[in-house]
């Protein structure tokens, strides 16, 4: 990495981290855990960094092992975090008329 | 430059303004639901736009990990209880951390002796914090599970040998950083950072699990944004500071509403001090059979829930809204008082409290609930403690003193939900439950409720 490319990575950091700091103060404590579970799912990006070793041209079989399991438990948190995350979500978006009517699953008993 | 890596980058661009949106329409209920669907078109799109814009040349690893991985990240999705939220979110920064660490090691594989300095030291950060957060997340999710005692785990020396442990790990790294020819150097750091994440999580209380889970967080997001660094990628940098910076706000926001430091959480081993400070809460507890209780809440014209761990573990978030609604239906106003640290990660309850129908709209915060109690006919407390501990403001000498926590005990009436007689996980005493305005209803949390609604039903 180069000077000027590492100082444009620098300001890509430094705003980020401000701009993260500005967004994720608004979020309120009700939704806490979706945060985090989605925050998660967003740095499953380092996904795209496993690809390129999994598969891309000029790395041995070794790195492509290494990338593999990357990719694998990258996926999980990609397709397992969004995944979750909806499902926390949708429960958050019921109204009350809705809420009487649905029974309780924890009811039995 | 050709045609196929600007429009890569062009996904990437996409994806990070994506990723912001989507953080910022976190911030209302109503908008949150959309905004992550639009986080998956950025994420999609970057994978597109890698696949498009990388040379690859062999998509067999490419495809298996991405089929395996979907599978069991899908099943996760469907199948994880929300009871089981914390383990499932420890787990994952522990996937996350291990592929930072992972792509780390890899590229060191590869391409350490063409790395530059500033590369070099990205890289060793990135495999330094993916593997303690892997194998600390691994403990976490653990202690969380109930596979490993909750309790806090202490030795003699404990804080020295982890000092030992910390400096040698970082030792190795500034060696590999000035000499990347010695390969030795950089598997040292690995390994000890492996063991560091292990010793720095076993030493804290499942009480304290909160703070845990956010700076695990925080170190999972920090590791994929120095692989950014590493691969001089934009994208990777803006996810990584979001995650990181995510974390890191909820562990602020975590402490404060305990009281206590950063430090203090990590190396205070909390619990462990535990009988001393809390010798004479004297007094009697008094017992209130289910019929009392339930003429108590029926004729009340206020009603405030306090919902702990205990709800968690009883799982009887159904059954307290079941409660909720029949007395709701008598006229009496429910509400929801929700701590910040109740539970073992920001947010647990609400999700639980969500999951059972309950309207968020009732679901209240520590602040706008506190002025309340003294207008609250009863206080129904299920399965928490620490965070309804008079003590904590009104005895300077205590372990929480100055921790921010429901006034309950101003409410007219309080009746306390609880497995046992025994005490709360950090072993403190608990002078609300010696309070003349205290009745104490023993047994599991969920029966209870449910046994409760009938005796409302029959008032």
């Amino acid at each position: 990495m180069n000077p000027a490319a590492l100082i444009a990575s620098v300001y890509v950091f430094a705003l980020a981290a401000f701009l993260g700091y500005q967004v994720i103060s608004r979020v309120p404590p009700l939704l806490h855990t979706p945060l985090m579970s989605a925050t998660n799912a967003i740095s499953g990006i380092s996904l795209i960094g496993s690809l390129v070793l999994a598969g891309a041209k000029g790395y041995p079989l070794p790195a492509h092992i290494l990338g593999f399991v990357a990719v694998t438990t990258a996926t999980i948190n990609v397709v397992g975090g969004f995944g979750i995350t909806d499902r926390m979500l949708k429960m958050f978006g019921k109204r009350k008329p809705e809420a009487a009517k649905a029974p309780a699953k924890g009811a039995a008993q | 430059m050709n045609l196929a890596i600007y429009f890569m980058e062009a996904t990437y661009l996409t994806a990070s303004i994506l990723f912001i949106l989507s953080l910022k329409m976190m911030s209302h209920p109503d908008t949150a639901r959309r905004g992550m669907f639009l986080a998956e078109a950025g994420m999609f799109a970057a994978i597109v736009g890698t696949l498009v814009g990388t040379q690859i040349v062999s998509w067999v690893w490419i495809i298996a990990g991405l089929a395996v991985g979907s599978i069991i990240g899908g099943w996760m999705a469907v199948t994880v209880p929300m009871t089981a939220m914390p383990q499932r979110t420890a787990l994952s920064h522990a996937f996350g951390a291990l592929a930072a660490a992972l792509v780390g090691i890899g590229e060191f594989v590869v391409k350490a002796h063409e790395m530059g300095t500033v590369t070099r030291g990205a890289l060793g950060f990135e495999v330094m914090l993916g593997a303690l957060t892997t194998t600390g997340s691994l403990i976490a999710a653990g202690k969380l599970q109930g596979l490993i005692a909750g309790k806090p785990i202490q030795f003699r020396g404990q804080n020295a040998l982890n000092l030992f442990i910390f400096l040698g790990m970082v030792t190795s790294f500034a060696y590999f950083w000035a000499h990347p020819e010695v390969v030795a150097a950089f598997y040292t750091m690995l390994g000890l950072a492996f063991v560091f994440g292990v010793m720095l999580v076993i030493p804290i209380g499942s009480a304290d699990m909160p703070v845990v889970m956010s700076l695990l967080n925080s170190y999972a997001g920090l590791a994929a944004a120095a692989t950014g660094f590493v691969l001089g990628n934009n994208v990777l940098i803006i996810a990584g500071t979001l995650d990181g910076f995510s974390g890191f706000i909820l562990s602020v926001l975590m402490c404060k509403a305990m009281n206590r430091s950063i430090t203090n959480v990590l190396f205070g081993g909390f619990g462990s001090v535990i009988a001393e400070a809390s010798a004479d809460a004297g007094g009697v507890m008094r017992e209130i059979n289910l019929e009392d209780a339930a003429m108590q809440l029926a004729f009340a014209n206020r009603v405030v829930f306090v919902p702990g761990y205990g709800l968690a573990t009883a799982q009887a978030q159904h059954a307290v809204r079941e409660l909720a609604e029949l007395l709701e239906g008598r006229g009496v106003t429910v509400k929801y008082a929700i701590h910040p640290v109740a539970g073992r990660m920001p947010g647990h309850m609400n999700v639980l409290l969500a999951e059972a129908n309950v309207p968020y709209s009732a679901l209240y915060e520590m602040e706008q609930i506190n002025p309340e109690f003294p207008s609250t006919d009863v206080a129904v407390v299920i399965g928490a403690n620490d965070v309804v501990n008079p003590d904590a403001r009104d005895n300077p000498k205590s372990l929480i003193a100055g921790m921010p926590i429901l006034e309950v005990d101003r409410a007219k009436s309080v009746i306390v939900l609880k497995r046992g007689q025994g005490r709360g996980f950090s072993g403190l005493e608990n002078p609300l439950f010696f309070k003349p305005c205290t009745s104490m209803l023993y047994g599991d949390a969920k029966s209870t409720l449910s046994h409760l609604a009938q005796a409302v039903q029959r008032v």
